[in-house]
């Protein structure tokens, strides 16, 4: 059976329970500090992306060097967009290897977007192993502007 | 065909004393270096970088690429940030004698590829023994 202890009556009784309290406030504290400082929020999960919306539509960005566009297979299902490729490794033969830091194998990243994208409507370009995509919002989602009649 | 997944491999920034004009941070772009017996090659994930930002420099033994991005204004709000997107510098010292003549170098889908062969006299030469 689990007891439960009241935070508010033990605090006062333990000063170790409450110096506990205040380092993990402490850390957390400092890790916010931190994280704000790098700008980043990365999932690990490749690809890295970038996203951003306007009223109309988002945008998804992704750097994805040396895939081929055939081997990359981007798919949209209400609110989630799914990226799924590979990166081939370039096997050379007779050579010997200085230096292998270019990673290759198989990826699959799914995002939930926060509205639903009129799947019909999506661009996806691909440049200098950029992949940039533009979701146009579904209309039901899209902002309404509301005129005021004046009486 | 691999089964191995891809992992993430953050962005190493490149950290100098001296400050770069340009307001962009510098990555250290991952390379991949091999060799044959007639020529080396080097391929570089510099993704976001035309073939016309790609400068390559061969100073003695000194070999250094610097790619610069178009940096876009982001567009809208943003909701998700996992890179940042900077320019590319690297260097190293080669070891063997390059002619550097027939350097070729060439940009696809944002990997750069130098090819550099070797100079005649660095080429491994077969010796015929004759009998007399």
């Amino acid at each position: 059976m689990a007891i439960i202890r009241y935070p508010s009556l033990w605090s006062g009784m333990n000063p170790f329970r409450e110096l506990e309290r205040m380092r993990k406030e402490m850390d957390r504290l400092f890790s916010e500090v931190m994280d704000r400082s790098t700008h980043l929020q990365s999932s690990g999960v490749y690809p890295s992306l970038n996203v951003s919306q306007d009223g109309e539509q988002f945008f998804v960005q992704a750097e994805l060097p040396g895939i081929h566009p055939e081997d990359l297979e981007i798919s949209v299902e209400g609110t989630t967009l799914t990226l799924r490729g590979e990166r081939k490794s370039e096997n050379v033969e007779g050579v010997s290897y200085h230096r292998r830091e270019r990673p290759s194998g198989r990826f699959h990243k799914a995002l939930t977007l926060p509205h639903e994208v009129d799947s019909d409507k999506v661009e996806a370009t691909f440049k200098d192993g950029v992949l940039k995509l533009v979701l146009p919002k579904a209309e039901h989602v899209k902002p309404k502007k509301i005129t005021v009649r004046a009486d | 065909m691999e089964d191995k997944d891809l992992q993430v491999q953050e962005k190493q920034e490149l950290k100098t004393k001296s400050e770069s004009t340009r307001n962009v941070p510098i990555y250290i772009p991952p390379v991949d270096i091999f060799e044959s017996p007639s020529e080396l090659v080097l391929m570089a994930d510099m993704p976001g970088v035309a073939f016309d930002n790609v400068d390559i420099d061969l100073d003695n033994d000194q070999l250094t690429i610097r790619g610069s991005v178009r940096v876009e204004d982001e567009k809208g709000t943003v909701l998700l940030k996992e890179y940042s997107v900077g320019d590319y510098y690297r260097q190293f010292t080669l070891s063997n004698v390059i002619d550097r003549n027939k350097i070729e170098a060439s940009m696809k889908d944002g990997v750069l590829k130098v090819v550099l062969p070797k100079a005649e006299a660095a080429k491994p030469r077969k010796i015929t023994v004759k009998s007399t």
